[in-house]
C-alpha cells in the first residue's frame, strides 16, 4: 500500500548548506542543550539549600575545565536561543517572511549571540 | 482521484484509517509561545544579576535569594523555563523516534522529569527565602 508519488522533502546529506537551515537546527541543537543543563540548575539550589560545603561542592564543579566549558556552552546556547527566539516571535507576526529579511536578521542573531556571550561571561567574571 | 496521480502528504493507510492528528497542535504552539514570552523579564532582571548569581561565596547567594525579588524572578524564570524546555524535547522526541513504545516511554520521562525537577527547584527557593 505504498504510494509512490508522496512528495519527499531533501535530506540533509544532499542539500546546499545555507545560513538558514543552519540556524534553524542550532535553534533546536541549543534548545536541547539548554534542556540538558536543568538538572545542574537544581543541582546547584538544591547544595545552596543543604550547606555551605555542598554549594562549595557544586562550585568546585562549575569551575572546572568541564565545568567552565559546559557554562560557556550554555552562556552562548542561551544567548543564541533566546535572541532567535525573538525572531521567530517577530516571524509570527507575519514581518521579516522574506529572504532579505530571514538573513539579515539571521547575521545579527548570529553575530549578537558571539558578542552577547562573549559580553556576560566577562560581566559574570568580573 | 486515482493513487498514482495523487500528491498528498497522507498516505492511502492513513486516509483509509480515517484517523488525522490528535489536533492539539495549536496549542501546543501556542504555550510554547507564552512560556518564551514569560521568561523574557525574568531573564533580563537575572542577566543584570549575574554576577550574584554566580557567587561561590555561599552566605552571599543565600543573602541575594532571600531579597523578594531575585527570588520571584528566578522561581518564575525557571518555571516557564522547564515547562518550555519539556514542549521543546516533547517536539524532538515526536520528530526522530519511529518506534512508538519508546516514544511513549520517553515522552513520560521528559514531562515527568521536568515537572519533579521544577518542583525541586521551586522547593529549594522557598527554603532559602522562608528561612529569613
Amino acid at each position: 500500500m505504498q504510494n509512490k508519488a508522496r512528495p519527499l522533502s531533501p535530506h540533509l546529506q544532499i542539500y546546499r548548506w545555507q545560513l538558514t537551515m543552519f540556524l534553524s537546527i542550532l535553534h533546536r541543537a541549543t534548545g536541547f542543550g539548554l534542556a540538558l543543563g536543568a538538572p545542574l540548575a537544581v543541582w546547584w539550589l538544591m547544595a545552596a539549600l543543604n550547606s555551605a560545603k555542598n554549594f562549595d561542592r557544586f562550585h568546585e564543579f562549575a569551575h572546572s575545565l568541564i565545568g567552565q566549558l559546559m557554562l560557556a556552552g550554555w552562556l552562548f546556547s542561551l544567548s543564541f536561543h533566546f535572541l532567535n527566539g525573538l525572531r521567530h516571535l517577530v516571524w509570527d507576526t507575519g514581518r521579516w517572511l522574506t529572504l532579505k529579511g530571514a538573513y539579515a536578521s539571521g547575521y545579527v542573531v548570529l553575530f549578537g549571540s558571539v558578542l552577547l556571550t562573549a559580553a556576560l561571561w566577562f560581566y559574570a567574571g568580573k | 482521484m486515482s493513487a498514482e496521480n495523487n500528491k498528498s502528504i497522507r498516505t492511502p493507510l492513513g486516509r483509509a484509517r480515517g484517523l488525522g492528528s490528535a489536533k492539539d497542535g495549536t496549542h501546543h504552539w501556542w504555550v510554547q509561545r507564552v512560556s518564551a514570552i514569560a521568561m523574557i523579564p525574568s531573564l533580563v532582571y537575572l542577566t543584570v544579576q549575574l554576577p550574584h548569581i554566580v557567587t561561590h561565596d555561599h552566605g552571599a547567594f543565600v543573602f541575594w535569594l532571600q531579597q523578594p525579588l531575585p527570588a520571584l524572578a528566578l522561581a518564575i524564570f525557571l518555571a516557564a523555563a522547564f515547562y518550555h524546555a519539556a514542549l521543546g524535547i516533547q517536539v524532538i522526541i515526536e520528530d526522530y523516534i519511529h518506534s512508538e513504545g519508546q516514544k511513549i516511554v520517553l515522552l513520560l520521562i521528559n514531562k515527568l522529569s521536568f515537572l519533579f525537577m521544577g518542583v525541586a527547584a521551586i522547593y529549594a527557593i522557598a527554603r532559602i527565602s522562608f528561612a529569613v
